[in-house]
């Protein structure tokens, strides 16, 4: 899923500034699940900005809600019931619902209240890493299902650097080096041989290097 | 002198204020459990959540405070854990919109001790009256 994390209130207030209506708009989807901009985290985030600006000395009015997804055109549309009632939007969603949302209003203004961070899991409770890079390439069929992409610091295709010490990674040594891992994996799968294989140059023209990417399926599109 | 009497909202646990509560509003007055100290028994803190201890803020009140089980003897488990844990969340929130954190705080306190609860209350009161009026108090424009 897409990992988020809620940005510091006064960086949210400074946005906010000459606000007096707002629809404050939560996503059911990733950001739920990593419990950055959910309905819980709407709620908490619209008395936040009620008591900063009230503590400000000026009145604002909060529309809460939380839509089933903002990445979609299928749900966003509901907020057709709210117009009129606001002066701003500002959107708990990953960067992906803030930009729907914003090509939906073109003339409104729409704000973030999240930093979209990783493609991850949640490791344990309240611990989410990242573990994809979206990089339009997969290459886990040849390292053990273990990305280097995301979770090497330096993205390496024929790990490890000679930074690794005692399978950390040398940015930081609660880091794991995943090439070691990779390695660990594929002597265990007796696939060891295929790392004495060189990994030709990458080509990261998949990667957004080539401009936004559009996924098309003709077998969907009506 | 000042004649400020604060507003004081205490999210309290239903075992760690049983014995308090059993006193009566009377009893608990008259060993000086402070008036303006408003009692909110919980089944238990965990339960809590952040958007309760805010909405006390929304609505008046110039300090909060939470009392709950030792943190390792919770009746159910974790549950003063958890609440010690959003009330460090709403500190942290109260210090990024530039309010004193100490406007609300977390007490762990044994189960029968009447006394220390009536403590803990006249603490806080003490404290908030040195903070003085809430910054959520003044009148909108």
């Amino acid at each position: 899923m897409i990992i988020a994390e809620r940005k510091p209130i006064d960086e949210i207030m400074a946005m906010l500034q000459g606000v007096k209506r707002l629809l404050l708009l939560g996503c059911k989807g990733c950001v739920t699940v990593c419990s950055a901009g959910g309905e819980r985290e709407v709620e908490i985030l619209a008395s936040l900005i009620r008591l900063g600006k009230k503590k400000e000395g000026q009145p604002i009015e909060i529309i809460e809600a939380a839509l089933t997804r903002q990445c979609d055109q299928e749900y966003i549309d509901s907020i057709d019931q709210w117009d009129g009632q606001y002066d701003a939007i500002l959107s708990m969603a990953c960067g992906v619902g803030v930009n729907f949302i914003a090509n939906l209003r073109p003339v409104t203004p729409v704000f973030p209240a999240v930093n979209t961070t990783s493609f991850g899991g949640s490791q344990l409770q309240g611990v989410w890493t990242e573990q994809c890079a979206g990089c339009g390439n997969c290459i886990l069929h040849l390292t053990g299902g273990l990305c280097p992409v995301a979770r090497c610091a330096k993205s390496l295709m024929n790990g490890p650097c000679g930074g690794s010490q005692d399978g950390k990674c040398e940015i930081n040594p609660e880091v794991p080096c995943i090439w070691q891992h990779i390695h660990d994996r594929l002597h265990r799968l007796n696939k060891g041989e295929s790392l004495t294989a060189i990994m030709p140059i990458r080509d990261w023209s998949t990667a957004g290097h080539g401009g936004p990417r559009k996924t098309v399926r003709d077998d969907l599109t009506v | 002198m000042s004649d400020f009497t604060p507003d004081i909202r205490a999210f309290v646990c239903h075992y760690t204020s049983q014995q308090s509560c059993a006193a009566g509003a009377e009893g608990m007055a008259a060993e000086g459990f402070p008036a303006n100290v408003r009692l909110a028994r919980q089944v238990c803190t965990g339960k809590l959540k952040v958007s309760t201890l805010l909405a006390a803020f929304e609505d008046g009140a110039d300090g909060v405070y939470v009392v709950g089980c030792p943190a390792d003897q919770c009746h159910n488990a974790m549950g003063s854990q958890r609440a010690a844990k959003r009330v460090l969340a709403v500190r942290k929130a109260l210090q990024e919109l530039g309010v004193e954190p100490e406007r609300i705080e977390m007490f762990h306190l044994e189960r029968g001790l009447h006394p220390e609860f009536i403590a803990t209350a006249r603490n806080m009161d003490t404290r908030i009256r040195a903070l003085g009026v809430g910054p959520f108090k003044g009148e909108t424009a």
